[in-house]
Formats: C-alpha cells, sequence, structure tokens
C-alpha cells in the first residue's frame, strides 16, 4: 500500500511537472477523457496454453536486434532464478520475459509472458515531462528514445514495472522497453513477432474490441477451465494485451489490486488546477496584497515591523 | 411375387448402404506415415507415425473433429456436427491457415463461420492438438522428442553452437 502511495505522489508531482511546462499544449489537457482508439490493436494472452519454451523471448531478441543473452533461449533453468528476491523482469536487453509459477490447486505449472501491456492510458506516457511517450492509433505505447533524458519518471509510474533503463550506458542512458515491434511490424499491420513465433498460440492478434468478444467467450464456452475474469479488460482503464488464466491472477504474478481507472485519474482534477493557480492566483492575490496594503505605506512609514512584513 | 421383389430390392438397397457406410468409416484410407513439413523452418520436418496413432486413439474424431465421419466427439464442434459426414478437408492445413493475421486475412475475414471464429493457426493446431493430449495422457512433451532443431533453429535459440559463451559473471547489473 504504501508503495502504492509513493509510485502515486511522483507519478502525480511528475505529472503535475509536466503540466506547468506543457500547460498549453492540448494534449495535457485532453488526457484523461480518452477511451482508446477504436481500431487499435491488442493481444489476447491465453496462459493456459503456455508450455515455458521461451520462444518469444528468441523472437523478439532477433526481430529488436537485442545483445545476446546470458542464457540460450532453450534453457528452462531461467525460470529458478531469482533477482533481488523476485522472479525474472524485463530489462534493456529482454524486452518480454516468461516466469513459471505454482498455483496453490494446480498440479501443472502456470508459465505467463510479461511485456508492455500497451495501455489505453499509459501511466508513463503521463509522467513523462519531455512527452517522449506515444500512444499510436494503431495501439502500439513507443517512445522516442533521442528526447528521453533517463529521468525515469516512467520507471516508477508503470503499474506493471516494465520500462527498464540502460544503466550501462555511461554517456546517453535511455529508458528501453517492449514497442509492440511498432517500426517493424505493427505499423504495416503485422503481428508482433512473439505473436507470430508462439507455437501454441498462446497469443492472439487482432482488434482489441473483437479480442475481448473472443477472450469472454473461450470463458462461456469451457466452463470450469478459466478464471472469469480477462485481466487487462478495466484494470488501469484498459490494456492493449490482456489475460487468461486458469489459476487466479494473483497467484500467477499479476497485481490485482490496480485500480480500474486510468492512473492518469489520480491526478486528473489537481492538473486541471495546475493552470489556474498559475494564471489566477498571482493576480488573486496581488491584487489582495495591494488592497490589504493599501494606504498603510503612508502616514505608517516609520513603522519598522510593517517595512519587515511587506519587504516580503 | 411383387412382394418378393420388393423385398430384394430393399435388401439390397440396404447391403449397398452398409458397404458405402463400412467403406467410409471402418476401411478409411488413410496413410500410415504423414511428413508435416509445410512449416519446418527452425526445426526439422515432422514425420508422424499416423498409424501408431491410429491404434492408440479410439476415434478419429480425437484428432480430426468432424471431418473424418466418425462421431463428433467435442460438444462444442457436436452443436452443428451432428453427422457422421466424411469431408473432403481431413489434414490440419485444409482449415487451419498458416497467417491467418495476414493484414489480408484482418481485412477481408471469412464470411460465415461465426462458431469458427476462435481458430488457431495451422502451428497452434499441430502444437495445441499434439502437446495437449501428450500432456494428457503423457506421451513425449519436449520440443525435440518430436522434431530435431535446424541450424537455424540453434541460431534462433542461441543453443548448441550458437551459446552464448560462459560469462565471467554474472551479466546481470
Amino acid at each position: 500500500m504504501s508503495k502504492i502511495t509513493r509510485r502515486r505522489f511522483l507519478a502525480g508531482s511528475a505529472a503535475g511537472g509536466a503540466a506547468i511546462m506543457l500547460t498549453p499544449a492540448k494534449k495535457a489537457l485532453a488526457a484523461g477523457s480518452f477511451e482508446g482508439f477504436p481500431d487499435g490493436m491488442g493481444v489476447l494472452v491465453d496462459l493456459t496454453r503456455c508450455v515455458g519454451c521461451r520462444t518469444c523471448e528468441a523472437a523478439c531478441n532477433a526481430e529488436q536486434n537485442l545483445p545476446e543473452p546470458a542464457k540460450p533461449f532453450d534453457d528452462t533453468s531461467v525460470f529458478d532464478e531469482i533477482h533481488h528476491g523476485q522472479k525474472r523482469r524485463t530489462t534493456d536487453k529482454a524486452y518480454t520475459i516468461v516466469n513459471r509459477y505454482e498455483p496453490k490447486d494446480s498440479d501443472e505449472p502456470v508459465y505467463r509472458k510479461i511485456q508492455c501491456n500497451h495501455c489505453n492510458e499509459p501511466a508513463c506516457l503521463t509522467s513523462c515531462f519531455v512527452n517522449a511517450y506515444k500512444k499510436t492509433p494503431e495501439g502500439a505505447v513507443i517512445y522516442n528514445e533521442k528526447v528521453c533524458v533517463g529521468c525515469r519518471n516512467c520507471m516508477i509510474a508503470c503499474p506493471f514495472h516494465i520500462p527498464a533503463y540502460t544503466y550501462h550506458s555511461v554517456l546517453n542512458p535511455v529508458i528501453k522497453k517492449c514497442i509492440f515491434c511498432y517500426d517493424t511490424r505493427l505499423k504495416e499491420g503485422r503481428p508482433p513477432a512473439c505473436v507470430e513465433s508462439c507455437p501454441q498460440q498462446v497469443m492472439t492478434f487482432g482488434k482489441r474490441k473483437d479480442l475481448m468478444v473472443i477472450a469472454h467467450e473461450r470463458i462461456k464456452k469451457n466452463p470450469g477451465k478459466y478464471v472469469d475474469h480477462v485481466y487487462g479488460e478495466k484494470e488501469v482503464g484498459g490494456t492493449g494485451w490482456f489475460y487468461l488464466s486458469s489459476a487466479p491472477f494473483e497467484e500467477v504474478g499479476f497485481d490485482v489490486n490496480l485500480p480500474k481507472k486510468p492512473i492518469i485519474d489520480n491526478v486528473k482534477d489537481f492538473l486541471a488546477i495546475v493552470p489556474i493557480v498559475l494564471t489566477v492566483w498571482p493576480a488573486l492575490f496581488t491584487g489582495f496584497h495591494l488592497l490589504a496594503t493599501k494606504g498603510k505605506s503612508h502616514g505608517h512609514g516609520d513603522d519598522h515591523s510593517h517595512d519587515e512584513q511587506e519587504g516580503h | 411375387m411383387v412382394n418378393a421383389s420388393k423385398q430384394l430390392i430393399a435388401g439390397l438397397g440396404v447391403l449397398m448402404l452398409f458397404a458405402v457406410l463400412s467403406a467410409s468409416c471402418y476401411a478409411m484410407d488413410y496413410p500410415d506415415e504423414v511428413e508435416i513439413d509445410s512449416l519446418a523452418n527452425l526445426y526439422e520436418p515432422v514425420v508422424f507415425d499416423h498409424a501408431m496413432h491410429v491404434d492408440a486413439t479410439e476415434s478419429c474424431a480425437e484428432c480430426h473433429h468432424h471431418t473424418t465421419g466418425t462421431e463428433v466427439i467435442n460438444e462444442y464442434c457436436a452443436k452443428c456436427h451432428t453427422g457422421t459426414v466424411e469431408m473432403d478437408a481431413v489434414s490440419c492445413q485444409d482449415c487451419h491457415s498458416a497467417d491467418p493475421v495476414s493484414p489480408e486475412n484482418l481485412h477481408h475475414p471469412k464470411p460465415g463461420y461465426s462458431y469458427h471464429n476462435d481458430q488457431p493457426n495451422l502451428k497452434a493446431a499441430y502444437h495445441l492438438n499434439c502437446l495437449g493430449c501428450h500432456q494428457e495422457v503423457g506421451g513425449p512433451t519436449g520440443c525435440e522428442d518430436c522434431h530435431v532443431k535446424t541450424e537455424a533453429g540453434d541460431k534462433f535459440y542461441r543453443s548448441g553452437e550458437f551459446a552464448p559463451k560462459e560469462p565471467a559473471h554474472s551479466s546481470e547489473h
């Protein structure tokens, strides 16, 4: 809880900073009323199909020209790795990874692929004060590395802990994350490399709204197989990638305490006040000050205490 | 006399019906071995021992849904496919497209068949069908139990001769 509060606070202050810089920009004012692009693409991820072969990781590495991994992609010992007390997470060298979970009531392990969920209203975008992030009409959340100043606000803002940082880069450290293969594939209407590579079609690519229908149909068609919930349909205002699972989502690494509203809703009211504070308050309080001190400077000029107060 | 000839004709009809039925259901012409090679790239083609799987399964419908003329098992398929009619399309790739999400297919989806809207692509049709059953009955489930990795596969997975050199220390930061 304290973690979320801290994140909210930082995201809020970052967004506030962004608002101060970008007050005249239409984007800052329009944010929060946006409900996703109507034809935005998405990916339905069915955890029940994943067998943990890590082919998606290899495909991502090749497609995005990422550096050589520490271990081969067919090495399943990575599922036992624990870093800083946690399972593997996305890094600047691996935009997607698969983790293994052992839910309580299941004999078989459950594998879960992790990558950017391409939120309808991304918190990373909200938190970025140089406007490096963009949600494209095709559904991808992409970012402009050239303007990234390396503040890492997006890393704190992201509810899924996705953006990673090139800490090893001395001169120009930047954020790195999954971009839905936007440059090489999505732009042309093709599915991302991981989706195409999957032998089990864990991931189904299509228009988000069509896939949502299929997701609910799968739950209906297979009574007892799935948890009756599509993770990402409502979470943080809806995500472009959403999930079906046979095990409770909290047992396979999902944060089930996320708000249903976009992260920006936490700071929207605050953001709306910022322009008012910046424009109206100075004028208003200068006026009060002038009214309050009107006439006082005459006839009381030799009063030292008043002089001191007015000095401020 | 008339009755007898009628009975004869009816009897012959029944016999012929049996002949047709038995030909389609029980004496079906199937290959003993199928080489599944249309998608082979990272792995060598799979030489599928069809005859062994025919012996190991109780019904063709366990794999072939409603297309081989045997009684439909899958309840979802059986909602429409109630008959036992052998279809022209029997192999996986006759129905499961290798690239259902090509831009062309997305913009011009196949008409009708509203119950086929969640059809796996060809690669997934193979793997979900084979691996799904293998997991249930305890068959082999490792990738290379069924198909051997090619050189392209080793390159892709960074395995074999393309494996990363042992790092002096962890590359984690």
